[in-house]
């Protein structure tokens, strides 16, 4: 019998190892999954590379794990916020480094590690320097930049429900990167607040289809809370 | 002359956003321009982080974390919104489904290229964000800033010296002063605000202009 849950955050993530590179879900706080985040800051991983939007808010979550200076690299599209100063501080004593990635080609990128495709071009960043020393090419009338696809050895990502399989739904806006790091990484781990029995999701209406999703951690009602 | 504040600047956008458009607002001024589109107007607003059919700012305390902005400001939905993830979201920007989107900026150049993501400074921690995706994929880009610099110096160059978000994108600017479209020939404006006369307006600018027929 196939079943994707996994007794603890700590058993779900215990065989990521140092260097991995790793993307993880949300769009500032919405859809980040903190507990699989704390869960990766006790599990020691070190040198990691880190696939997310953003660089941290505040002193949670990625912010923490900044901190504690566990990421060697951050592939990102919006790293400077009011709230990003583990990042900045660290950004500046040349201990992290940044590339930075157009957003939407961030997320192509991602889209595509996980669909099998090797390149693509795409017009965003066109002659500014995010497209310093990249190959260009005219197609019919526009200019295009090659951009190649991101793969990842661990996704960690936050979703509403889950049922045994890994079927996934989300909640609101928390969705955005989720589906397409799903697909992109070897091993996709999933904080999830509530577990429904097979059947239980309209299959019309599922958002992750369980084939992308490795390792499932119902939250404990308290957690959920902090989470 | 009577210079527009930052409400009557957003007004005057909204006004120009016709019934049906898909419109996506930046982050900082444009977000105002969601405030005062005409009562009666059918007016979808997309944000990147997947949604469309963004409605108002949520009463105190009614306020999600799922649901949230560009900006991270938390929002409300309005009937017949739709949620999808990131990929879906810039390709609708990328694939020109988006009618419209209204950008702040740093300059815009006689020629439409447009610079708004980093200063270029050597300290400056650069951030993109969504915006090069915008600029080159919204089928028209609207600039919104204010006219001046806080010194003094006009934001419409001959050349941007900042480093660019966009090649050759900006179809309209807006600023507390003037409607100025940007086409192959040059900047045209479009309306003057009030007390304001065309060779003081080309003087603040300090790049040539045409005067079309219509502008006071």
């Amino acid at each position: 019998m196939i079943d994707k849950f996994v007794a603890s955050v700590e058993a779900a993530l215990a065989d990521i190892p140092d260097g991995a590179t790793v993307m993880i879900g949300g769009f500032g706080n919405a859809g980040m999954p903190a507990a699989l985040i704390d869960g990766l800051i006790a599990q020691g991983a070190r040198d990691l590379t880190i696939v997310n939007n953003n660089a941290g808010n505040a002193d949670a979550g990625l912010a923490a794990l900044i901190k504690a200076k566990r990421v060697r690299k951050i592939l990102c599209s919006f790293p400077r916020q009011a709230d990003s100063w583990h990042f900045d501080a660290l950004y500046r004593a040349g201990q992290i480094e940044l590339e930075l990635v157009p957003q939407g080609t961030l997320a192509e990128r991602i889209r595509a590690g996980g669909a099998g495709i090797g390149a693509f071009f795409t017009p965003t960043a066109y002659g500014t320097l995010l497209a310093q020393d990249k190959e260009t090419r005219r197609i019919g009338d526009r200019d295009y930049v090659l951009e190649y696809p991101i793969h990842a050895d661990y996704a960690l990502i936050k979703a509403e429900r889950a049922d045994r399989w890994g079927n996934l739904v989300y909640r609101k806006s928390a969705r955005n990167f989720a589906p397409i790091m799903a697909a992109a990484a070897k091993c996709t781990v999933v904080q999830v607040r509530e577990k429904v029995e097979l059947g239980a999701l309209d299959p019309e209406l599922i958002v992750t289809p369980g084939i992308f999703v490795k390792r499932i951690v119902r939250l404990a009602p308290a957690l959920q809370k902090a989470a | 002359m009577k210079k527009l504040d930052r409400n009557q600047m957003a007004a005057r956008v909204a006004r120009d956003i016709p019934e049906g458009s898909y419109v996506n607002l930046g982050i900082g001024l444009p977000t105002l321009v969601a405030d005062h589109l005409p009562k009666g107007r059918e007016i979808i607003i997309h944000s990147e982080n997947g949604i469309l059919g963004v409605g108002p700012r949520p009463a105190a305390g009614e306020e999600d974390e799922d649901l949230i902005n560009a900006g991270k400001e938390p929002i409300t939905l309005l009937a017949g919104a739709a949620f999808f993830h990131h990929a879906d979201s810039f390709g609708m920007i990328r694939g020109r489904h988006l009618d419209y989107c209204i950008l702040g900026a740093f300059q815009v150049a006689v020629n439409g290229d447009l610079a708004n993501w980093h200063t270029g400074g050597a300290d400056a921690i650069p951030a993109v964000g969504g915006a090069m995706d915008l600029a080159v994929g919204a089928k028209k880009v609207l600039v919104m800033m204010e006219h001046l610099t806080k010194k003094g110096e006009s934001k419409i160059v001959g050349r941007c010296s900042y480093p660019l978000t966009g090649a050759r994108c900006v179809d309209r600017i807006y600023t507390d002063l003037a409607v100025i479209d940007v086409k192959p020939d040059g900047l045209h404006v479009v309306e003057m605000v009030e007390g304001l006369d065309f060779p003081e307006l080309e003087r603040l600018t300090g790049v040539p202009l045409k005067r079309l027929a219509t502008a006071a």
